[in-house]
């Protein structure tokens, strides 16, 4: 057994596991506070990639240090992915508040499909290249075969922004609201929550994760179009259904648990199967525990 | 000090409330008894804004209240305690007590109104870390009480209180609201089914039946009366 390779793997799950976890923390957030599986969250992410690409194209002509480019671009990245899901959920959700789930899932599958034709028309078809912004760390180079700059950044970002992420939710006042109006939202009300603040919080901080994790993957990968999206956002939506939708930890345990999958399976049986093995592991989760690892069975009130 | 002027609230295309008008004057406890399903509830939920009434209007301190959202009616000062306890089961019993609190910013003030429910039920600073859902239904109920008190409420609305308690619990929960109001001033609007507990602490009562106002009076008399003793009092 090679050491080496093992660890190779094991960074190389963490790494996607990381992105999948960016992602998948707004489906499950979202799904927390208002039932809706936000099936245009994918494409989220795939605009905040797309504002870091044009962001970071027209500041590469000013000769400006490449991570201040890259800092800029995540920040307007972060900007405009919030932007885009607070306005879906205004344009898409807010009406279909009342109306039965499935409406407003479908509702979710229309607001994906123009996201990605949209961005089709206004840029291009074509997989377009992604600037390396990330420097060659030196402190990396004696482990550069197991873990190089790159995958280093996005798995400390991903646990500064865990951990950011876990310190709003349990002690600030706005995470408190999220919390109680994911449990009982009409009570949240007679409280004098706001609700609709704080779906519009809770779309902020998706998308805003959302955006960064995009940024960061296109970093890894050096490009993109319009349909990443897609096949990430099947993938974040199938960890956080294996974590347990609802949870945020279930939705990061999930995600890792994912990735591991992915890495460990190709890089020890094949990689043609890639994409086979998240699904394979979904079925096997939810067959033994319906409600996902994390995830809490569903008390009916009578 | 709240004037409901002939409401009529719907659910879908049915009509739950019928032309429903009710005075509470400021400092007094007022009770709204009748059987399961009159509207009490919905009457109590047209007050805060979570199912408006299509017409008629709903006055509190002589300003307008009908249509308004639920969070600005709280912040005037109208809190609910709506039937069920509806305790947030994952929140701790500190947490549920901070989100009663939600709109306030007076952190001093919070402190000390927290020790003050915590004097009222000591049970409930034993169980400040536990999560809501592991009380029992006792516990539960003095929780969604203490939360509402949190929000500092000048009027405060009751919906069925005793509902599933034992007798104990619930002479001690009553005791408690009469406390509420002798002491703070709250005003209080309590919705009973249980009709004799609710007329020995109310000053005057409302009888609802399917959507109406059948009856007005003093709780004194109200208790005297023939039709209600055999209606909902089982003498």
């Amino acid at each position: 057994m090679d050491h080496s390779y093992f660890f190779e793997l094991f960074l190389g799950g963490m790494t996607r596991g990381s992105i999948y976890a960016l992602i998948a923390l707004g489906y499950t957030m979202v799904y927390g506070i208002i039932k809706l599986i936000n099936f245009a969250h994918g494409e989220i992410y795939m605009i905040g990639a797309f504002t870091a690409l044009i962001v970071s194209s027209v500041l590469g002509f000013t000769g400006m240090n490449p991570i201040l480019i890259l800092a800029i671009a995540s920040v307007l990245a972060i900007f405009f992915s919030s932007a885009y899901g607070t306005t879906m959920e205004k344009i898409a959700y807010k009406p279909l508040r009342e109306a039965p789930r499935l409406s407003a899932l479908i509702s979710a599958i229309g607001m994906s499909m123009f996201l990605q034709n949209y961005v089709l028309l206004a840029q291009t078809p074509d997989f377009l290249p992604f600037p390396d912004m990330i420097p060659d760390f030196k402190f990396l180079q004696p482990i550069n075969k197991i873990l190089n700059s790159t995958q280093f950044v996005i798995l400390v970002t991903t646990a500064i922004v865990m951990i950011l992420l876990t310190i709003l939710i349990k002690f600030t006042k706005i995470g408190k609201a999220m919390r109680a109006t994911s449990q009982d939202a009409k009570m949240a009300q007679l409280l004098g929550i706001n609700i609709n603040k704080v779906i519009t919080v809770t779309f902020i901080i998706g998308s805003a994760t959302a955006a960064i994790g995009g940024v960061l993957i296109s970093s890894h990968t050096g490009q993109l179009n319009y349909y990443i999206g897609f096949i990430a956002g099947i993938k974040a939506f199938v960890a956080a259904v294996l974590g347990g939708i609802g949870s945020i930890p279930g939705a990061v345990l999930g995600s890792f648990v994912l990735g591991w999958t992915e890495s460990f399976g190709t890089g020890y049986i094949s990689s043609d199967y890639e994409d086979v093995f998240a699904f394979i592991f979904l079925i096997i989760i939810l067959i033994f525990r319906p409600s996902g690892i994390l995830g809490r069975k569903q008390n009916d009130k009578v | 000090m709240l004037r409901i002027e002939n409401i009529k609230t719907f659910y879908g295309n049915i009509q739950a409330l019928q032309d429903v008008s009710i005075e509470v004057k400021k400092g007094e406890i007022i009770t709204l008894i009748g059987a399961n399903g009159a509207g009490k509830s919905t009457t109590l939920m047209s007050i805060s804004g979570i199912e408006p009434p299509r017409s008629g209007k709903i006055f509190f301190e002589d300003q307008d209240i009908t249509g308004m959202d639920p969070d600005k009616i709280v912040s005037l000062g109208i809190v609910q305690v709506p039937e069920g306890r509806r305790i947030f089961p994952f929140l701790t019993v500190r947490e549920n007590l901070d989100m009663g609190a939600f709109l306030r910013t007076d952190k001093e003030e919070i402190k000390k109104d927290i020790e003050y429910v915590y004097s009222l039920f000591p049970l409930l600073a034993e169980r400040k870390n536990q999560p809501g859902g592991t009380l029992s239904g006792g516990e539960q109920q003095m929780l969604a009480i203490s939360r509402a008190l949190m929000a500092k409420p000048k009027l405060l609305l009751l919906d069925e209180p005793s509902l599933g308690l034992a007798p104990i619990i619930v002479q001690q929960i009553m005791d408690i609201i009469k406390k509420v109001n002798t002491e703070n001033k709250t005003t209080i609007f309590l919705v009973e089914q249980n009709a004799n507990l609710a007329l020995k602490i109310a000053d005057r009562g409302y009888v609802m039946e399917t959507g109406r106002i059948t009856m007005k009076d003093t709780a004194k008399a109200l208790q005297q009366n023939e039709e209600v003793k055999k209606a909902y009092l089982g003498i």
